[in-house]
């Protein structure tokens, strides 16, 4: 019985992570975004300072009516949006946030493994979306979608296996565990080339070339309404916190720190894992889109030479110190 | 090698982690139907011939939904194909390349497979796929 109640606890915390974190990334988007831009962003709901904006937002899409095109797919596109967000929520499952069985949903043999596969399903819905929408415009973007997760999907791939060589383990557990601080300058060019392909896979800015609002409107999402539209918008900020999470525990160490108190590990892990999703927001801000050859290019002409040089590196550091 | 009883490890036991991850599961596709559920009972329905529209760029559309369109990703499907199948071999025998006695022969076998790689895409690079004007 124990263990029954032992598995729904973690099913818990992780299903409220998966909802209340994306948020908070949301609305430091919302406020940090505002700031660099010297606007104050949202100011009124719940009072102080615009807390409560997002779940404004959320209250406001459920009751919006929802349209599927007379000429939509009607099955596929409104399953779509499911399809693009429950992948993030398996894989926030296995990310540990602190050492032992305790901070992790469920230790998987094959971590790395399991959420490289599972995180690429994600692609799926916005394929789906694009699809069945019958616009030409959501076609492209679905389109353009695919090809860029084709592209970055790979130095993502071979990146996460320089972790795993360095390590030696394919258990994310195991890898944060085996981290020593030197990895750091070890596998930096991995971290860098791990973090920007996934950034590219959420069409985040600059790599929102699927969603170009002066091209294609808003991409494979632009007949959605109401709470499906949510939906989407909300895998948008769930992959942030994957993807964060992801990097903190591959390249970043995970729950080790300079300095601290044992038991305090989850919050080197947090604290890491937010000030990388204030990174992906101020890239944001920061860098114009690129275009869709200039997307291809830098994964195939520059990520994906500088993640085999990687894998190199640490093939030979590795049967050096062995 | 010595002679080391390798621990029994049950198919079964192995698996268990992945009932947790099918619960998780269950719980996604609960919510997801949970909230499209509960949003029918809280949004109105009043579907107009205008509204069913495509919406397109917000001008009528022109047209069926399937219009003509180079596809020019279709190489890049190809070579992804081709090297992530070849890189998903990487994963396994990352966990063993550095293990005693193997050393400096798997460290060749990896230039071996990296040069196949990068010969790949340097022929794709030479064929001017990767670059369009």
């Amino acid at each position: 019985m124990n263990d029954a109640l032992d598995v729904a606890l973690r099913l818990l915390v992780v299903f409220v992570v998966f909802l209340t974190f994306p948020l908070l990334v949301g609305q430091a988007e919302h406020k940090v975004m505002a700031h660099m831009q010297g606007r104050l962003g949202p100011m009124y709901a719940g009072g102080f300072h615009g807390w409560a904006q997002l779940v404004a937002d959320g209250v406001k899409f459920a009751q919006k009516e929802d349209i599927v095109p007379a000429g939509a797919d009607r099955r596929i596109f409104q399953l779509a949006p499911a399809v693009a967000l429950l992948p993030y929520l398996m894989v926030l499952l296995v990310i540990p946030v602190g050492p032992g069985e305790g901070a992790v949903g469920e230790v998987v043999d094959a971590g790395i493994f399991f959420v490289l596969a599972v995180m690429g399903v994600s692609v799926l819905g916005s394929l789906m979306a694009g699809w069945a929408s019958a616009n030409k415009f959501s076609l492209l973007g679905g389109l353009r979608t695919a090809a860029q997760l084709l592209a970055y999907e790979l130095p993502m791939l071979l990146t996460a296996a320089s972790v795993a060589m360095a390590a030696g383990t394919v258990s994310l557990t195991g890898i944060v565990d085996a981290f020593e601080w030197w990895w750091l300058p070890w596998q930096i060019v991995g971290a860098i080339v791990f973090f920007v392909a996934g950034l590219a896979e959420l069409q985040r800015p600059p790599f929102d070339m699927p969603v170009a609002d002066s091209e294609i409107i808003f991409g494979a999402y632009t007949e959605y309404t109401g709470l499906r539209f949510a939906l989407f918008l909300l895998a948008e900020y769930a992959g942030i916190v994957v993807l964060c999470g992801l990097t903190t525990v591959l390249f970043l160490g995970g729950w080790h720190g300079p300095w601290g108190a044992d038991g305090l590990g989850w919050v080197w892990t947090l604290l890491k894992a937010a000030v990388l999703a204030f990174v992906v927001i101020w890239l944001r801000v920061t860098y114009p889109r690129l275009r869709e050859d200039q997307l291809q290019k830098l994964a195939w002409t520059l990520l994906v030479p500088l993640s085999l040089a990687q894998i190199a590196l640490t093939g030979i550091v590795k049967v050096v110190i062995a | 090698m010595p002679d080391v009883p390798e621990p029994t490890v049950v198919a079964a036991d192995y698996f268990e982690s992945y009932s947790v991850v099918g619960l998780l599961a269950v719980v996604g596709v609960l919510f997801v139907a949970v909230a499209f559920g509960a949003g029918r009972l809280l949004r109105p329905v009043v579907p107009t011939p205008e509204k069913l529209m495509t919406y397109e760029c917000g001008v009528d559309p022109v047209g069926e939904g399937w219009a003509h369109t180079q596809v020019r990703y279709y190489v890049y499907a190809f070579l992804y194909v081709i090297f992530a199948v070849d890189s998903i071999f990487l994963f396994p025998w990352a966990t063993v390349f550095a293990a005693p006695g193997y050393g400096a022969a798997t460290l060749v076998e990896m230039f071996i497979f990296l040069g196949f790689l990068a010969v790949g895409l340097l022929y794709a690079y030479k064929k001017g796929v990767l670059t369009w004007t």
